[in-house]
C-alpha cells in the first residue's frame, strides 16, 4: 500500500486557529501525524524586558483571550508570592468567581465547537446561546466581554454590589437549567456517541507519562487538578476533581460538561461566602529572585516561571501553557485512526494554539 | 445584465472566509459569536465558508507574523474579485499590544490591502457586524468600490 | 492606577524585602539522564524545561517534574558553545520544549527524536536566537 500525505490546516473549516498537521495515510488510516507550529508565534515572553510588571498583566492576558483572566491570575499569584503580598479575602473570593465564570464560558465554547466538528450544528448554536448569558455577566461586572482584565497585583480592580451578586446567581440558575435540559443530548445522543466513543483512546499510563494535563488527563482516569492546591479562596470551597475512566473523546467531552456544572456550583459557593472588606492591598517595591506559580486553566495546568533582578521589569518570564503539554499526547493519539475522525480528535484536547505558541 | 445580477446577489448574500492570523482568540471567538443565534449575522445573508475560492469577504483577526503572512497572501490571491478585506481588532489594525514583539510584522495592511478596519480589543460583535455591513456598501457601489 | 506600585530606584525599596528563592537541585549535565530515570521510577512526570539566559557563555536549564501536584526542579548550567543532551528519548514529551529552546536560544540538543531544525516557530527573516541578549551564531553541522 502506498502512502499518501495529506496537509491538514493551517486554514481549515473546523479549526478556528491555524495549526498544520502533516498526516501520513495508508488507505484511510493515519500512520503518522507531524505537527507544524509557528503560525501564531509572537514571542511575547520577550516583551517582559520592555514592559514593567503592571503592564505585563495586560500582555499575559493576551496570551490567550479565552482564558485571559486565569493567565493574569497566575501572573499575579507568582509575583505576590515573590513579594509576600497577601490579597484581601474579598479579592480572593472575587478572583474565584471570575475564573470560574471564565471556565464556564470556555467549556461551553469548546462543547459547541466540538459538536460542530462532527456536524451537529443545532447543538453548537444552542450551547453558544447559553454561553451569551455568561458573556453578559462578564460585560456587566467587568466592562468587557472576553478580556475582562480584573486582576491587578495585590487584588482585583472591580467589586460586586449586592444587587449584582443576586443578578449573577439568577443568571447562573438559568444557565444551569438550560444545560441540564441539554444533558441527555450531550451524554446519551446516538450521533454523538457513535462519533466519539472509543475514538482517540489515551490510556491512563500514556496520559500520565506524556504529561497530559487538564480534562485530557482527567478523562483518562487521573484525578489531578491544580485547583486542589487551594490557591485563592478555593481552599474554603468544596471541590472534587471530575474524573472519567475511559480515556476516549467521549470521556473528555463528559469531563468538560460535568466541570461546567461544577464551576457553576463553585461560583455560587464563592458568592455565598463573599466576605466584606477591601479588594486590594498595596503592592510596593520590585521583585527579586525566582519563583514559579501554577493554576488550573479550562484546558489544564498553567505554569509560570519568573526571574526578577529587583528592577521594574522581569528578567525572564516563561509560560508553559496546557495545550503545549497536550500536543505530545495528541501526536500519540492520532496514529491508527481514520482520516474522518481527525478533526474530532484534534478538537477533543481543546487545542488553543495562541496559548501554545505565545 | 448578468453582472448586475451577480452584484445584487453579492450584496444580498456575501460569503465570508475567516482567517485567524496570530490573534489571541479574543477576536476569533467574537467573530464566531457573530454567527450564532444572539447576534445571528445570517439575517444579512452572510454565510461562513471554509473555502477561499467561494468567498467574497475575508475577515482577518490578529497580527501578522513572518510565517502566516505567506498563508494570508495565498488565501487573498485565491479569492475571486471583487473581494473585500476586513481587519478585526487592535492587532489586525496595527499589531496592538504585540507590535514590539520580535516575530510580529504589524497590521494586516502590511501584507494585503484592507477595505474596512474594525477597532477594539477584542472587537465587539456589534462592531464586527457593522464592519461587514460597511463592506457590503462597497460592493453596492460596484466594481470601483472595492 | 492611583499609586505607583513599584519603586523607580532602589533607595526607596523596603529594606526587609526578601529575595524569593526557588528550591532547585544543581546537578551536572552528565548525570542528568540518570537523575531523570530515577525520578521517573519514583512516579514523577515531566512538566517543562525552562531556559534562562545568564551571561555571554552560559544558560541555565531548569527541568521541572511533578508528582501529585508536588514539584521538583533540577538545574544544570549549560555552556552556549556546547550541545546539551536531549532527554526526549526517555521523555517523549520533552521534544517540543527542546525544539523551542533550540529556536529561541540557539542551544543544540543532541539526539532529539523529532528535530525541527530551528524552524519550529521562526522563519528565515527573524533575527537569530531572539531570546538571547548576546547573539549566538550557529555553526552549520
Amino acid at each position: 500500500m502506498s502512502k499518501t500525505i495529506i496537509p491538514f490546516g493551517p486554514q481549515h473549516p473546523v479549526l478556528p486557529e491555524p495549526i498544520h498537521l502533516s498526516l501520513t495515510l495508508e488507505d484511510e488510516i493515519v500512520v503518522e501525524a507531524l505537527p507544524a507550529l509557528g503560525y501564531v508565534h509572537r514571542g511575547l515572553e520577550k516583551l517582559c524586558e520592555i514592559r514593567d510588571i503592571n503592564q505585563m498583566i495586560q500582555v499575559v492576558e493576551r496570551v490567550c483571550g479565552i482564558c485571559s483572566k486565569i493567565h493574569a491570575q497566575c501572573f499575579c499569584l507568582g509575583l505576590e508570592k515573590m513579594m509576600n503580598v497577601e490579597p484581601p479575602p474579598r479579592a480572593e473570593y472575587l478572583r474565584v468567581v471570575w475564573s470560574e465564570l471564565h471556565r464556564i464560558h470556555s467549556h461551553l465554547l469548546w462543547l459547541g465547537l466540538f459538536a460542530d466538528s462532527f456536524g451537529f450544528e443545532a447543538l453548537f448554536y444552542q450551547l453558544w446561546k447559553i454561553r451569551e448569558r455568561v458573556m453578559d455577566i462578564n460585560e456587566a461586572t467587568a466592562g468587557n466581554r472576553v478580556i475582562i482584565s480584573v486582576n491587578v497585583l495585590g487584588g482585583v480592580r472591580r467589586d460586586l454590589s449586592a444587587e449584582q451578586v443576586r443578578w449573577i446567581t439568577s443568571q447562573l440558575n438559568m444557565v444551569e437549567q438550560e444545560l441540564k435540559d441539554l444533558q441527555s443530548t450531550i451524554l446519551d445522543d446516538y450521533t454523538i456517541r457513535s462519533r466519539t466513543v472509543g475514538k482517540g483512546i489515551l490510556t491512563r499510563e500514556k496520559a500520565y507519562e506524556l504529561g497530559a494535563v487538564g480534562p485530557t488527563l482527567r478523562g483518562s482516569g487521573v484525578a489531578q487538578d491544580c485547583r486542589q492546591l487551594g490557591s485563592s479562596a478555593l481552599k474554603h470551597l468544596e471541590f472534587q476533581p471530575v474524573v472519567e475512566q475511559d480515556g476516549d473523546s467521549f470521556a473528555r467531552n463528559k469531563v468538560r460538561f460535568l466541570e461546567t456544572l461544577q464551576s457553576i456550583s463553585l461560583v455560587r459557593q464563592a458568592l455565598k461566602g463573599l466576605p466584606k472588606g477591601e479588594i486590594k492591598t498595596k503592592f510596593k517595591g520590585s521583585p527579586e529572585g525566582e519563583a514559579v506559580s501554577r493554576v488550573e486553566q479550562p484546558r489544564g495546568e498553567l505554569f509560570y516561571y519568573f526571574k526578577a533582578n529587583g528592577t521594574k521589569n522581569l528578567e525572564r518570564l516563561r509560560i508553559r501553557t496546557p495545550t503545549f503539554a497536550n500536543i505530545p499526547p495528541l501526536a500519540a493519539m492520532l496514529p491508527g485512526i481514520e482520516l474522518a475522525d481527525v478533526p474530532v480528535i484534534v478538537l477533543s484536547i481543546d487545542p488553543c494554539i495562541s496559548c501554545t505558541e505565545r | 445584465m448578468f453582472s448586475k445580477f451577480l452584484q445584487k446577489c453579492r450584496v444580498k448574500s456575501p460569503w465570508v472566509l475567516h482567517f485567524d492570523c496570530g490573534s489571541c482568540n479574543g477576536c476569533d471567538i467574537e467573530t464566531l459569536a457573530v454567527l450564532t443565534p444572539v447576534y445571528d449575522v445570517e439575517r444579512f445573508g452572510i454565510i461562513n465558508m471554509g473555502n477561499p475560492k467561494h468567498a467574497d469577504v475575508l475577515l482577518v483577526t490578529g497580527t501578522v507574523n513572518h510565517r502566516n503572512k505567506k498563508v494570508l497572501r495565498n488565501l487573498y490571491d485565491q479569492m475571486p474579485s471583487p473581494k473585500a478585506v476586513i481587519a478585526i481588532g487592535a492587532c489586525g489594525l496595527s499589531g496592538g499590544v504585540f507590535r514590539e514583539a520580535f516575530n510580529v510584522v504589524g497590521g494586516v495592511d502590511k501584507v494585503i490591502p484592507v477595505n474596512v478596519y474594525v477597532p477594539g480589543c477584542p472587537a465587539k460583535p456589534e462592531a464586527i457586524i457593522d464592519g461587514v455591513v460597511r463592506a457590503l456598501e462597497l460592493f453596492q457601489a460596484g466594481p470601483e468600490g472595492v | 492606577m492611583d499609586e505607583k506600585t513599584y519603586s523607580e530606584n532602589s533607595a526607596d525599596k523596603p529594606v526587609e524585602q526578601p529575595k524569593a528563592v526557588l528550591e532547585t537541585r544543581q546537578i551536572q549535565a552528565g548525570s542528568l539522564k540518570g537523575e531523570i530515570l530515577l525520578l521517573k521510577d519514583q512516579g514523577y512526570r515531566f512538566v517543562t524545561i525552562t531556559c534562562v539566559d545568564l551571561d555571554q557563555e552560559s544558560v541555565d536549564l531548569i527541568y521541572t517534574f511533578d508528582r501529585g501536584l508536588e514539584m521538583v526542579h533540577l538545574r544544570i548550567r549549560q555552556p552556549k558553545a556546547e550541545s546539551a543532551p536531549s532527554v526526549s528519548d526517555i521523555l517523549f514529551a520533552a521534544f517540543l520544549v527542546e525544539n523551542e529552546i533550540q529556536d529561541q536560544f540557539g542551544i543544540c540538543f543532541d539526539g532529539l527524536v523529532l528535530d525541527f531544525q530551528n524552524r519550529l516557530y521562526l522563519e528565515e527573516e527573524v533575527a537569530r536566537t531572539p531570546f538571547c541578549r548576546y547573539n549566538v551564531t550557529r555553526n552549520s553541522k
